[in-house]
């Protein structure tokens, strides 16, 4: 993860959130990806995301993987911990840290490499778990870091810049995490900021595991004729299925709501996510409903982005495990330790 | 009919034959543990197959007054419960030795040996008659045969009924049931036979201070102790019951008082990888975690011991070795895992690895792993084996000193982090190499990214050759800064003698005992169990004070000895490896027999011979 640190220069006149911190202050260090590159657009998402939620840069947890989605953390929030381990570990990590101080907030950044194929069960057994975290997967189709291997998410038919075209069937994460119990599942396109943002934010507010895959083309390996996961397709085939509007516990809901169907959900903490549009007869709450629909747009070529499942019934790991609400960490050593006398009474079970 | 054979008071041997999965192991474990009540040195092996139920599955006693009690292969009794394992059974028995066996159906007369006594018992046909239930039958057989062998043994009755009064405190009509069956046994033995056999126990105060408790559930209480709060883990045997064991006691001591809240997190894991990867998430948080597992779970665990070494995260491994390669035997002892261990992970990777001999240790050295992983930011590894971990043993009482303060190392506060003009994580090291950790969620100023990739010393990505040698190198000092602080070997050098016998792990009593006996024999001596590496400095000192270091362990290729020899300046010509892989726990016979037949000790009487002075002229 080579980085550069980024010269601090605060404008007096940029707008501070509820913390005093200027967008500035959710920085990282300088890129090292190639200019264009997808993942990029959705670090200045976070970055976006994180500043306007007023997050405390300390009580982020910046979790990542091997491969190019992976460096990101270092891109974003200085003032928060990163962890950039090993390929495909990254939910195994995660679940650990999170078991331990769930008081912070947990941000999982990875690939379609990391969690599609090398840490594709790790990845199924944190959502299983629901493990709280916002769970990023930064999909461009290929091995960036490696030179333009097929990863799993790449199309029947999408063709390597050398011009050989995939024939194996694509993992798809968005329908693979509902098959197997996902809480929240959205999809976005690096190129949409105005459409991740919201997600992103509606993502942390979440009471688990929130899915969000978003489409980032790699522009050295993937962004050429004949590539299902370039600029100009994705541009091309997007349609959002949902558009939404996160609302902040504080705020007061001043929006109308649209009359079809579903239109808002209440997250865990009390915010609300309101849904703009949705498809006719689209329930965001309705698991079977969204697969079938998902597949069916799919097959007609479509990349459907926007919130597309999310359920605030579930507990999450800690809940399902009875831990305390506070961190684990912070138990004091007596609060553990049974002591001597304890130890005399029990070991007459021993005799 | 009954022949008189060498009798002794304490001091034997029985072995018992039964079939996997039909409720043996009850009625050994309370013949075990009435003879520990009694007060009598005593040991149980349990010799099981890797199967649920049908497979041939040995439990071996061994009483010794002289506490005495690793592995006897000299039978007195055997207890021969399984018709497809007599043949081999009854060979096994010792000249003038005993056969029990369940005479409902004829015994093959090619099975007959005329140098040991049958003691023939309808258990089977008595059973049925007895029991309406056919589980009952099944089951009740097993409670006959261990009332035969409290009279024949001479073993408590009243002790033996107490047990039972215990074990089935809630379900008095299982207890009658076990009363029953364990007089039918009785009553038989004292009609037809002559009770007590010529070995036989009678009751002794050696067990007052002493607890009867296998290593794993001494592991995981050590890990309550020491205040882990994460564990997580994929099942395997014989690992596996250290965390029931563990999940056990946070249900008796980890539910909060006040709120009934989980003060502990378990989590089942996918697989190892994904084990050791919540482990390193947990401590890199700050709390104390751990995962146990086996040789196949340390294999998978390498990739991401590697990220924790380098990355200087603590966590603790419990590693409960059993027998390789690959599936190997999983229900069989061995200790083979020292070099995958030692050296876990791709690149120049060390850890610190601990040696427990018997439960009582691995209570004692699970408490120490998380103080060492902590003030060294390192994973440690502990090597159990299944001999210790599921073999219930015989030990001192656990002791826990109420003034323990965990120690935790270099991990700054959020004051110390005020204190600080500015955070580096991997520079301001201390005398022993350490540098201050910071965790998530204290203080912005703290903040850096952990990463296994290349780093300075200011925690930065690097690929500057220098950059990245002076971090690898503090690492290498790092860990061998702690030799001082890893337990620190027993030595016995009684004899001051020209051999030493150099060993590890639960291979303890089997030789100490064969020292006892080379010593009859005339051949002297001394002893060191290692029990830590990196090797402390007395390591060495012993190896080189000694002529001849044999080096017992229970490994095909000699890995202790590979090592020392790696980590020590001693030369290889100095240690002669004596080598045990079968996968049963080690005797002091066969410690005996092996050093006696290298050679060793005949040459060096030769040598000595040759070279005295009255015989040059010759």
């Amino acid at each position: 993860m080579p980085s550069i640190a980024k010269p601090i220069a605060t404008h007096p006149s940029l707008q501070r959130n509820e913390l005093g911190l200027t967008i500035r202050d959710y920085e990282g260090s300088m890129s090292t990806l190639c200019a264009g590159c997808g993942h990029d657009s959705i670090t200045a998402a976070i970055v976006k995301a994180l500043w306007e939620m007023s997050m405390k840069p300390h009580m982020l947890a910046k979790m990542s993987g091997i491969g190019c989605s992976s460096k990101t953390p270092a891109y974003f929030v200085n003032g928060a911990h990163g962890f950039n381990s090993a390929h495909g570990r990254m939910p195994t990590i995660t679940t650990g840290a999170a078991a331990a101080n769930r008081e912070v907030t947990y941000i999982g950044v990875s690939g379609d490499g990391d969690s599609l194929s090398i840490g594709l069960g790790h990845m199924c057994h944190a959502i299983r778990r629901n493990v709280k975290m916002v769970y990023l997967i930064e999909n461009n189709g290929v091995y960036g870091l490696t030179k333009g291997q097929f990863s799993a998410s790449a199309d029947i038919g999408s063709k390597s810049k050398r011009g050989e075209a995939n024939r194996m069937a694509p993992i798809d994460p968005a329908l693979l995490a509902l098959s197997i119990g996902a809480t929240f599942v959205a999809r976005s396109f690096s190129g949409d900021k105005e459409q991740l943002v919201p997600i992103l934010k509606a993502a942390f507010a979440h009471r688990g595991l929130a899915l969000v895959d978003v489409v980032s083309p790699c522009v050295t390996f993937n962004d050429h004729e004949g590539s299902t996961k370039s600029y100009q397709y994705t541009r091309r085939h997007e349609a959002r299925a949902t558009e939404t509007d996160y609302v902040p516990k504080t705020s007061e809901i001043l929006a109308q709501l649209n009359g079809n169907g579903v239109t808002s959900v209440t997250m865990h903490d009390g915010s609300v996510l309101r849904f703009r549009t949705v498809p006719p007869g689209y329930d965001p709450k309705d698991r079977q409903g969204v697969m079938a629909y998902l597949q069916e747009r799919q097959s007609k070529g479509e990349v459907l982005t926007g919130v597309l499942f999310v359920d605030e019934s579930v507990p999450d790991m800690h809940e399902m495990g009875n831990t305390p609400d506070g961190a684990l960490t912070k138990l004091p050593f007596e609060k553990l330790c049974p002591g001597s006398q304890a130890l005399a009474e029990l070991q007459e079970e021993y005799r | 009919m009954q022949r008189n054979s060498g009798g002794s008071v304490n001091d034997f041997a029985i072995k018992l034959a039964n079939v996997n999965g039909t409720g043996s192991a009850s009625a050994n474990g309370l013949l075990m543990q009435a003879i520990f009540r009694m007060g009598i040195p005593v040991s149980g092996k349990n010799l099981f197959p890797s199967n649920i139920q049908g497979l041939p599955t040995w439990y071996e006693i061994r009483v010794n007054d002289q506490g005495n009690t690793a592995r006897a292969l000299n039978y007195d009794l055997m207890v021969a419960m399984n018709a497809q394992t007599y043949a081999r059974d009854i060979k096994e028995v010792r000249q003038g030795g005993y056969v029990l066996y369940d005479s409902s159906w004829p015994l093959d007369k090619s099975l007959y040996r005329d140098d040991v006594n049958f003691m023939p018992i309808p258990f089977a046909q008595m059973c049925n008659e007895q029991f309406e239930n056919p589980r009952d039958r099944t089951l009740m057989k097993n409670i006959a045969y261990a009332g035969a062998l409290v009279a024949t043994l001479e073993i408590d009755v009243k002790t033996v009924e107490n047990l039972l009064d215990e074990t089935f405190k809630k379900k008095k009509n299982v207890r009658d049931l076990n009363l029953r069956a364990l007089k039918i046994g009785y009553d038989y033995a004292k009609e037809k036979f002559a009770c007590p056999l010529p070995f036989h126990l009678q009751p002794m105060s050696a067990n007052g201070d002493k607890i009867l408790i296998d290593g794993n559930t001494a592991t995981a209480l050590g890990c309550v102790y020491a205040g882990a709060t994460v564990a997580a883990w994929y099942p395997i045997t014989p690992a596996t019951s250290v965390m029931d064991a563990f999940k056990e006691f946070c249900e008796k001591y980890r539910k909060d008082p006040e709120t009934g809240r989980n003060n502990y997190c378990i989590i089942q894991a996918e697989d190892e990888l994904a084990a050791i990867g919540m482990v390193i998430g947990a401590s890199w948080n700050g709390a104390r975690s751990f995962t146990s597992t086996a040789g196949p779970g340390i294999s998978l665990m390498g990739e991401l011991l590697g990220l924790a070494y380098y990355s200087e995260i603590p966590g603790v491994v419990i590693d409960v070795q059993r027998v390789g390669p690959s599936t190997g035997m999983p229900t069989r002892t061995q200790q083979s895992d020292l070099l995958s261990c030692a050296y876990a992970s791709h690149g120049d990777t060390k850890h610190i690895l601990l040696f427990p001999a018997n439960p009582a240790e691995c209570f004692e050295f699970a408490v120490k792993s998380f103080d060492l992983a902590e003030r060294f930011q390192t994973p440690v590894i502990m090597l159990s084996d299944l001999d210790i971990g599921m073999n219930d043993w015989v030990v001192p009482k656990l002791q826990w000193d109420d003034s323990y303060v965990p120690d935790r190392g270099r991990l700054l506060s959020e004051e110390d982090l005020k204190k600080l003009p500015k955070y580096f994580r991997y520079a301001d090291e201390d005398e022993h190499f350490v540098a201050p950790r910071t965790v998530p969620g204290v203080d912005a100023k703290g903040a850096y990214v952990t990463r296994g990739s290349g780093h300075n010393k200011f925690g930065g990505y690097t690929e500057v050759p220098a950059e990245y040698q002076q971090v690898i190198d503090r690492l290498a000092k790092k860990h061998a800064a702690a030799a001082d602080f890893v337990p620190h070997p027993k030595v016995q050098t009684t004899f001051q003698a020209r051999f030493g016998i150099v060993t590890v792990g639960g291979c303890d009593l089997a030789v100490r005992e064969a020292i006892a006996e080379l010593a009859k024999k005339g051949i002297k001596a001394d002893y060191m169990r290692i029990c830590g590496f990196p090797f402390a400095k007395s390591v060495e000192t012993f190896l080189n004070q000694h002529a001849v270091n044999f080096v017992v362990e229970q490994n095909r290729d000699a890995q202790l000895t590979s090592l020392l020899t790696l980590e020590t300046s001693v030369k290889k010509e100095k240690l002669k490896p004596i080598l045990f892989y079968g996968g049963f726990p080690l005797s002091a016979s066969q410690v005996v027999d092996a050093i006696e037949a290298s050679g060793e000790t005949i040459a060096i009487d030769s040598e000595t011979y040759c070279d005295a002075p009255e015989f040059t002229t010759e």
